[in-house]
């Protein structure tokens, strides 16, 4: 058998060497046009908007340099300062608003329940929703008229009133709570993923020990998950800080600029409001604001491999 | 067994099912709200409220939303938009699995010097906030002649799902024995005879991983739509946002939320069919990455 198979190595080795080198370079050929693709796609684009960004540019994209000068417009602009905010309160409560929901449902939806895959799926179908669809669905939901504040009054609650998508200080509130309802889901099938790994026989020796299964949960299988909960949080914030979508279906950064985020600033002032210098300052400092996160993820990722 | 049957009529398993149904519950409304306003007349939804049934059933908001409803100037409904949302989608769908299936394969079995920065690179661009190139990308697919068309937005939805699709093929493809693809060289196998013979075969799975992450990105993608398109070559996600929020003559919610029944039908399909592998894109996603 093993003097047959080695019959053909002989032949192989043999071939004119132009065939041989065709198949040293055929992986990379292969590769190739992706990394053209990436290579000018993301890394080209990214330094050419970094350069737009000390630019003057306005309408069209002019090569006249000017410093750090968009960067110091866009501190002292109040739009921008509205939008930082709003990431900081949409993303702060968008993750923990997801994570103590998808956590709690993962849980639950752990003890052995009925019909589990079919619950599951109803957790799961809005993240297969466009952010367009959740935004208009939500959008009518709270309507002020015709949406939930006349379902109350209908049901009795006459005195309930709730204005808060046209409302400029609630109305980010309103983004939060159509975010959740999109993401919370995705958060559980992460968790359950986790917890469908714990060791099952941990659980059984705290039981025996006489803890209670809240405690078990609290002290020993959820700090058992620090690495799930640590995906998790840079998938939200990653959405969060992308987040666009949303926000121009439901209330297109109104009323006023009271629910701007820095990726509908960043599209207002480079596509409509002919800022170009302005908009590629605040791209650069949305991906400043990603690096921030990922980095030391990555990080320790790596390093947890390495002991691996 | 009758531990089970104990546990189930604990006072504690009646509140876990009263909680897992409530959510349940929440998560379903907005899709019940959406359908019953769909069939609603406008008047209808004037009188009654959000979770009343139709008092007459009429499908005239899903006929309107799609050949009628004004989306910005232009009044044909939405079906255009629709039928351009399947015209990017097939393609680059088809074109960065394919992609991504090929560089999976070299990136785990036909390593070369710099591979690993490669995938370092590729990882990164999952990452990267595509704010930071819409600019130039819009100013080159003008150069290139491609803005405003389908096919403009079929390469960018390639260029930035090709990270995503290669990471799941990779990720899969180490998983399998480098001993196997050793015994095929030595037997004179070459690059494509190893990946179509080998490979491919058992690649079922994570071909409809990647088919569905892909699906669903790339026909849920606003941003690309609102930025590279225009006019006729919207994509209906565009179009739906155009559609709600034009505020010319009276607001009718039961062809808005028809629309939005519309636009999110393929995908739901493919959920429900498929959902085993769209939950486990969502999470090889996420976890590996």
């Amino acid at each position: 058998m093993e003097h047959i198979q080695r019959q053909p190595v002989r032949v192989a080795r043999s071939r004119p060497s132009l065939l041989d080198a065709l198949q040293r370079w055929l992986p990379k050929l292969v590769v190739a046009p992706t990394f053209v693709l990436v290579g000018v796609g993301i890394y080209a684009f990214m330094i050419w908007t970094g350069v737009l960004s000390f630019t003057s540019s306005s309408f069209l994209p002019v090569y006249e340099f000017v410093g750090f000068e968009q960067y110091a417009k866009l501190m002292a602009n109040d739009r921008w300062l509205t939008a930082s905010v709003n990431l900081g309160i949409f993303g702060g409560l968008f993750i923990a608003c997801c994570l103590v929901i998808g956590v709690v449902l993962a849980i639950f939806l752990d003890q052995k329940i009925r019909q589990e895959g079919a619950i599951r799926t109803i957790y799961l179908y809005p993240m297969a929703l466009s952010m367009i669809v959740t935004g208009t669905v939500w959008k009518w939901i709270l309507n002020p008229s015709l949406g939930l504040e006349k379902l109350m009054h209908d049901w009795g609650w006459t005195s309930f009133s709730f204005d808060w998508l046209v409302n400029s200080d609630m109305a980010i509130y309103t983004i939060v709570m159509a975010g959740v309802w999109q993401a919370s889901g995705f958060v559980m099938a992460l968790f359950l993923a986790g917890l469908r790994g714990v060791d099952s026989s941990i659980i059984r020796a705290a039981r025996v020990d006489g803890a209670s299964l809240p405690l078990i949960y609290w002290k020993i299988i959820l700090p058992s998950l620090r690495p799930v909960f640590f995906s998790a949080v840079m998938v939200l914030a990653h959405i969060a800080i992308k987040s666009f979508d949303l926000v121009m279906a439901m209330t297109a950064g109104g009323p006023g600029y009271s629910t701007d985020l820095p990726a509908v600033f960043m599209y207002a002032h480079t596509f409509t409001r002919g800022q170009m210098g302005l908009g590629s300052a605040s791209a650069m400092l949305m991906l400043g604001a990603i690096l921030a996160l990922l980095v030391p993820y990555l990080y320790s990722e790596l390093r947890e491999k390495r002991h691996d | 067994m009758t531990d089970v049957v104990r546990t189930g009529f604990r006072p504690s398993r009646v509140a876990v099912y009263g909680v897992l149904l409530l959510a349940a519950l929440v998560y379903l409304i907005p899709l019940f709200i959406m359908l019953v306003t769909s069939f609603k007349t406008p008047m209808d939804i004037r009188t009654g409220n959000l979770m009343a049934l139709p008092t007459d059933w009429t499908t005239i908001g899903w006929t309107k939303a799609w050949s009628e409803a004004c989306t910005g100037v232009d009044c044909g409904g939405i079906r255009g938009y629709f039928w351009n949302s399947f015209k990017m989608t097939v393609p680059a769908v088809l074109i960065s699995t394919l992609l991504g299936a090929f560089n999976g394969y070299v990136l785990s079995k036909w390593k070369f010097k710099g591979s690993n920065l490669f995938f370092g690179m590729l990882l990164f661009g999952c990452f990267v906030p595509f704010q930071v190139v819409l600019l130039p990308m819009a100013a080159t697919l003008g150069q290139l002649g491609l803005a405003n068309t389908t096919t403009g937005l079929v390469l960018v939805h390639v260029i930035y799902g090709v990270a995503f699709t290669t990471l799941f093929f990779r990720n899969y493809y180490v998983a399998i024995p480098d001993a196997l693809i050793k015994a095929a060289r030595l037997d004179g196998a070459g690059f494509f005879t190893i990946f179509f013979r080998i490979l491919l075969p058992m690649s079922t799975p994570i071909f409809m991983v990647s088919l569905i992450w892909q699906f669903t990105q790339i026909w849920n993608d606003f941003l690309f739509g609102v930025v590279f398109a225009s006019g006729d070559s919207q994509p209906i996600t565009v179009a739906l946002n155009n559609l709600v929020n034009t505020s010319t003559g009276v607001k009718e919610y039961n062809v808005d939320m028809a629309a939005a029944m519309i636009a999110a039908l393929p995908t739901l399909v493919v959920y429900i069919v498929a959902g085993k592998y769209f939950i486990r894109g969502l999470t090889a996603g996420s976890v590996k990455g």
